[in-house]
């Protein structure tokens, strides 16, 4: 079953003791190819899980460097069914978990059911959604995990101790939590203990359910996450993909190697 | 779907916030749950709290101008033969435009909540206009966010902002237009929104934002009904009431009294774009499918994969794909019907409205509502009302219809 995968995953980073690293980079930025060729780099250089944007134009989550990455995507002509096909023949060639994190309009215009069929057939380990909350996400939820697809529930700074509880009493194996009150990509405005406080307060209500954190991480930071269960990279990487086009340089390499650091930092 | 009547069409909804069980609701990032959360418990508490209504109704009648006129447009009528043409004319309010009544709520509201930062979203800059002269009324520092594309073509919206006090912050993501200004606003809210307060500019967005717009555009009918008796001793046997649908903010407040009385016609008129171009800003009159756009489920303009495609209308602030969850419930139960007019249609009734009345020069908003009522009126007895909502006065598009009509100024 796919979600007994990713559950491993977290494990598997446990039993090194350290959290798992997480990467978000947008599926199809900036074309098909390069893409593909990102998440190999990623995995090659060690990531845990891939989380994969299937972007919306029309978000009201992301901030600059993903926007960023997702105008590209999109303007390359990027469909959905590109992101299943790409995600699909990363898979063939590697074990490395994949998430897809995206909006519901993008769910919906594609058909709930069809879009967990797609997401089986390429072997995606689970959704997160982000202006899908709960509990308005409970039906599509349930459809998840019928499908042993992880649905990830996202909470947040101001996510009340009642609401938490009900949260995540409704969720499955993996949650999100977002660190600060921003879209991606910003300065990490709360310190990396007050992240920590509220991750325990997660942990302490449900100790099974692995909690990744994300929201403001980057190479500075990411080491006082490493007692943590996982967390997520992603507007650093957007913005290297777009550095490194401006430069004409190779963007999964570049892509990989900062990959391999942030590792390193989260190891050290 | 049913509309119930003796029930404010604003507490219509279910308890998820969906219209019909399917329209509006809170498709909203996490971090946003508690501040609408917030404001949604302290419009509540408010909208019962007579102070609050006193206080509002002191501006609404001492600075926005209320009751702005019902005037019969007696030229016209005769010119088209066929149903007597009434005009509420809206752009008498202070600022030009009905979006000072939404603005004065939510500033009062943002003040009441002890925030003293609001920001807002604007596309033909009315709703940043009057979010800006409200701001700068009460105190509170205030941001617009606007689509460069508009900030280029109202520049004299944008102006006005700017002497108000207000940060001006174009955006130049996607179609550079309403949809992004949004989209961006809401993104700003919620790294903001321990700090800030957000207005959104009509009745979209996450259903609270809906109702406190609706709530505050009522205005128009509350003060309309009892002009409407006044002039004609009851409510006429036969009335249509045609107001322009964009957001569709202006038409609920102008339809809100009316919703129950079966004998009133409510008919919104959306961008229909340049003749013969296949870009629109109608979702409703021509089917679009249905989704998720800024936080609210609606008929929205999108491609197959539920990208938001570009809108075209000469008229920015009609320039949206989606539409207010009100609307969509209105369509669907049958109570209200909606069409569309074309930009040379609106610029057509513009010009006929404006040589035949003179104190009534409708932006090109409103326009679209005069070409429906130009196209209908003739074919109308004698005993038919038609009243149109002049929501929006011509200044701010001077440029625009001058160049239309080859003139240079």
């Amino acid at each position: 079953m796919t979600s007994s995968t990713l559950i491993k995953s977290f494990e598997r980073a446990k039993e090194n003791g350290r959290a798992a690293l997480l990467t978000y980079t947008v599926g199809g930025d900036p074309d098909k190819k390069t893409s593909l060729d990102i998440f190999k780099s990623i995995a090659d250089s060690g990531v845990d899980i891939i989380e994969c944007g299937l972007g919306h134009g029309a978000n009201i989550g992301d901030g600059g460097a993903i926007q960023d990455s997702t105008y590209r995507a999109l303007s390359s002509g990027i469909i959905t069914d590109d992101i299943f096909e790409i995600i699909k023949e990363f898979k063939t060639d590697y074990e490395t978990d994949v998430i897809i994190m995206t909006y519901q309009n993008k769910i919906m215009a594609y058909g709930e059911d069809n879009f967990l069929k797609k997401c089986i057939n390429s072997k995606v380990s689970g959704i997160i959604c982000v202006d899908w909350p709960w509990p308005l996400n409970l039906n599509f939820a349930k459809k998840c995990k019928e499908n042993s697809i992880v649905f990830i529930q996202l909470l947040c700074p101001t996510t009340n101790e009642d609401r938490l509880k009900s949260i995540l009493s409704d969720a499955h194996d993996v949650v999100y939590y977002v660190s600060m009150l921003s879209t991606t990509g910003q300065k990490l405005k709360v310190s990396s203990d007050e992240i920590k406080k509220r991750f325990n307060l997660i942990k302490e209500i449900s100790p099974d359910k692995k909690c990744i954190i994300g929201f403001g991480i980057t190479a500075d930071t990411i080491n006082d996450f490493k007692d943590t269960d996982a967390c997520v990279v992603g507007s650093a990487l957007c913005r290297e993909i777009t550095r490194s086009i401006d430069e004409k340089l190779n963007p999964a390499t570049n892509v990989g190697n900062m990959v391999n650091d942030l590792k390193q930092k989260l190891r050290s | 779907m049913k509309l119930e009547k003796g029930i404010p069409l604003i507490d219509q909804h279910d308890p998820n916030g969906y219209w019909g069980g399917k329209f509006g609701g809170n498709q909203i990032a996490e971090s946003l749950n508690h501040p609408i959360e917030e404001l949604s418990r302290e419009f509540e508490k408010l909208r019962n709290d007579e102070t609050f209504i006193a206080e509002r109704d002191y501006y609404f009648k001492n600075f926005v101008g209320a009751p702005t006129p019902f005037i019969k447009l007696e030229n016209l009528t005769k010119h088209l033969g066929g149903a007597q043409i009434y005009c509420k004319l809206v752009s008498k309010a202070t600022g030009g435009a009905h979006k000072a009544y939404n603005a004065v709520v939510h500033s009062l509201i943002c003040k009441r909540l002890g925030k003293t930062y609001i920001g807002g979203d604007t596309g033909a800059g009315y709703a940043g206009k009057m979010l800006s002269m409200a701001a700068a009324k009460f105190n509170l520092k205030c941001k617009i966010f606007m689509g460069a594309k508009d900030v280029e073509r109202q520049s004299i919206n944008v102006f006005s902002m700017r002497s108000y006090g207000a940060e001006v912050v174009p955006v130049n993501s996607g179609s550079q237009t309403l949809v992004d200004a949004v989209s961006e606003c809401m993104r700003w809210w919620t790294s903001e929104n321990e700090e800030a307060h957000m207005c959104v500019g009509s009745t979209v967005g996450p259903t609270i934002f809906v109702k406190i717009c609706a709530w505050s555009t009522a205005q128009i009918s509350r003060e309309m009904k009892k002009q409407v008796i006044d002039e004609f001793g009851e409510v006429p046997k036969d009335m249509k009431l045609i107001n322009c649908v964009g957001g569709g903010s202006s038409a609920a407040g102008f339809w809100n009294e009316w919703i129950d009385y079966d004998n009133v016609e409510l008919i919104g008129v959306e961008a229909g774009g340049p003749e013969g171009s296949s870009k629109h800003a109608a979702p409703l009159t021509n089917d679009s499918p249905i989704g998720v756009l800024h936080g609210a489920t609606q008929y929205v303009i999108q491609d197959d994969q539920g990208e938001i495609e570009e809108t075209e209308s000469i008229s920015a602030g009609l320039d949206y794909p989606g539409v207010s969850p009100l609307h969509c419930f209105l369509k669907e139960t049958g109570r209200a019907r909606y069409t569309s007019a074309s930009d040379e249609e609106a610029i057509e009734a513009f010009q006929l409205v404006s040589k035949n009345e003179g104190f009534v020069s409708p932006s090109l908003e409103p326009s679209h509502a005069f070409a429906e009522a130009i196209k209908i009126a003739p074919k109308l007895s004698k005993d038919t009302i038609i009243v149109v909502d002049s929501c929006g006065d011509s200044a701010k598009d001077s440029k625009i219809i001058a160049e239309r009509l080859g003139y240079k100024i």
